[in-house]
């Protein structure tokens, strides 16, 4: 069943197309990589999915309901939630209150003021147990800022999580961490998601890793998608190997 | 592991509950060792740390810097000061059940236009707000009194069961009003303690720790500062409608932009990042301060010295330090 579909979205910044007419279909329950050198346009596909940006032209459908123009709020209540790139925590407060604070929103119970975050037991027993999917159970009670790099990246990715989304967009999520932690996390995050039954899109640039844990990889080169399909097709498809050897297509 | 954790926060939570009880039974007893005066200054104190309590959700919990918390208090001074000239009634509760709503009102007004925008913008605006109700209280005399101002006589306290007068009449004031002030400062700690430690108060934390992340939880960030700022406006304005009675008269000082510096001062002093912080900075202040004006005319430049200080040795405020002092203590024990 398709989840996600976008028609024709068109986004520009002055003479970049960022994206260039996509039709992007993602279907329900699958592990899919978005892939291609920078400045290919996949963080701006997410950005304009996820409501980061509001594309020039072109439509969003999720399960066929039309989302272009939906309030981040409403998207991500409607299923739809993301990491970034970049780590992007509440350094300040516990690892612990990072994971609830998505449940507090999702529940719509962040607007309770009269009782303590830490004495709702069903918050808590969900906080504790997505922070053991991702094997943050000792660090509980540790500012977020203090975590190292890969735990810091599981972390981002668990707040996300938290939000019981149908459709997770994954921004690099090894990105930064040295080639056994990217295993590692990999690892993790791809058992809790599929485990979780959560369709994931995941933007990567290490082929070994795409290869490894995708069941669809679609590739994009200045705007547009330049192939897709398994990770077999993928390996056998000579554009796309040009594209990562840095040659000049062949077209 | 997860029972560790529970009985350590529990703990913790029994050590604060300890010294605050610890710290209320001082408080209590102060009167019976100082005199009048003493206790004036402690009930100044204690009304300067309802204000900057409230001041200090939106600086320390929601990261928004106002430089016009001035108004709150003032109007939350001059609405009783009306009170009492056009409605006649000397109620402590009537001021305050008053008070309080027009507070809040104005600052759900004044938020809603504020929070519209962050940082320096956020700033400039509470303190363009501030200075137009500061004008215009200054203009309209015959309504406010100008420059002048209005006085407020002392009011009974718990619907006219203590009332005042005679010779010793101010005090027996001041004892009973010391209580009263302290009363409802102890529920204000309570109710703002509950409020930062409850999932609202945490999103507000978020916000302020990374805006862009909390909005992709779904949170909506506009509206929970704004939340934050009607309730952060309506403690200072409290402590403007507390304030106005021991002092039995309320001019357009309290409004003018270096009184909500005060504030931001109060705050800065005792430490923005700690919930003790302006509890502190309110009682410190208030002391610095008088004793600043009767040592020297120029106690505007010590206080300035003291804030550079302050910035440039003790980021932290004074609850900041010692809390690091008493860390490292721990650690070496």
């Amino acid at each position: 069943m398709i989840l996600l579909e976008t028609v024709n979205l068109r986004k520009q910044f002055g003479d970049t197309r960022a994206c260039d007419g996509i039709n992007f279909v993602v279907n329900e329950g699958e592990f899919l990589s978005l892939v291609g050198s920078n400045g290919a346009g996949k963080t701006t596909l997410v950005n304009l999915i996820s409501a980061h940006l509001q594309p020039d032209s072109g439509q969003i459908l999720l399960a066929g309901r039309d989302i272009t123009f939906m309030p981040v709020a409403d998207r991500i209540k409607a299923g739809i939630a993301r990491s970034f790139q970049i780590v992007n925590l509440f350094d300040g407060l516990s690892v612990f209150d990072n994971v609830a604070l998505s449940i507090f929103s999702r529940e719509g119970k962040a607007v309770k003021m009269a009782s303590l975050a830490e004495h709702d037991y069903e918050v808590r027993r969900e906080t504790v147990e997505v922070l053991g999917e991702f094997g943050l159970s000792s660090k509980t009670e540790i500012p977020a800022g203090g975590l190292a790099q890969g735990e810091r990246k599981l972390l981002d990715v668990a707040v996300a999580y938290a939000l019981r989304p149908r459709l997770l967009f994954l921004d690099e999520p090894t990105s930064g961490v040295s080639t056994h932690e990217k295993a590692q996390i990999m690892d993790t995050v791809s058992s809790v998601v599929r485990g979780g039954h959560v369709t994931a899109v995941v933007i990567e640039h290490d082929m070994d890793v795409v290869f490894r844990y995708s069941d669809r990889i679609v590739m994009m080169h200045e705007g547009s998608f330049l192939a897709d399909g398994t990770p077999d097709e993928i390996r056998a498809n000579k554009d796309v190997a040009s594209i990562l050897l840095g040659a000049p297509l062949a077209t | 592991m997860k029972s560790d954790i529970h009985s350590l926060r529990e703990r913790s939570l029994l050590k604060l509950v300890a010294a605050a009880a610890l710290i209320l039974l001082i408080l209590i007893l102060v009167p019976s060792l100082v005199g009048t005066y003493q206790m004036q200054l402690l009930i100044y104190g204690l009304v300067t740390a309802i204000a900057a309590l409230g001041f200090n959700l939106l600086l320390g919990y929601t990261g928004l810097l106002s430089f016009g918390h001035s108004a709150y208090f003032g109007i939350g001074a001059y609405t009783v000061a009306l009170v009492v000239q056009h409605l006649g009634p000397h109620s402590m509760e009537i001021y305050i059940l008053i008070g309080i709503p027009t507070v809040a009102i104005v600052s759900a007004l004044f938020g809603y236009i504020c929070v519209r925008h962050t940082q320096i913008f956020f700033g400039i605006l509470t303190l363009a707000i501030s200075q137009v109700v500061y004008s215009l209280v200054l203009k309209l005399y015959w309504v406010t009194g100008g420059s002048d101002g209005l006085r407020v006589p002392r009011p009974s306290l718990l619907l006219g069961l203590l009332s005042f007068s005679g010779p010793r009449g101010f005090q027996q004031f001041v004892t009973s009003y010391y209580y009263y002030v302290l009363a409802i400062f102890v529920v204000c700690v309570i109710f703002m303690w509950v409020i930062v430690n409850s999932p609202f108060g945490k999103t507000l934390q978020a916000i302020r720790d990374n805006e862009i992340r909390a909005r992709f939880l779904g949170i909506r960030i506009r509206r929970f500062r704004w939340i934050s700022f009607l309730i952060s406006g309506t403690f200072t304005g409290l402590a403007g409608i507390l304030w106005v009675p021991l002092n039995g008269l309320t001019t357009p000082d309290v409004l003018y932009w270096t009184f909500s510096g005060e504030i931001v001062f109060t705050a800065l002093l005792g430490g923005f990042r700690n919930f003790t912080g302006p509890i502190v900075g309110g009682m410190v202040f208030t002391y610095l301060r008088t004793y600043a004006v009767a040592t020297t005319e120029y106690w505007q430049l010590l206080l300035g010295v003291v804030l550079v200080t302050l910035v440039l040795v003790l980021p932290t405020g004074i609850v900041g330090a010692l809390a690091k002092v008493g860390q490292s203590l721990k650690g070496k024990s």
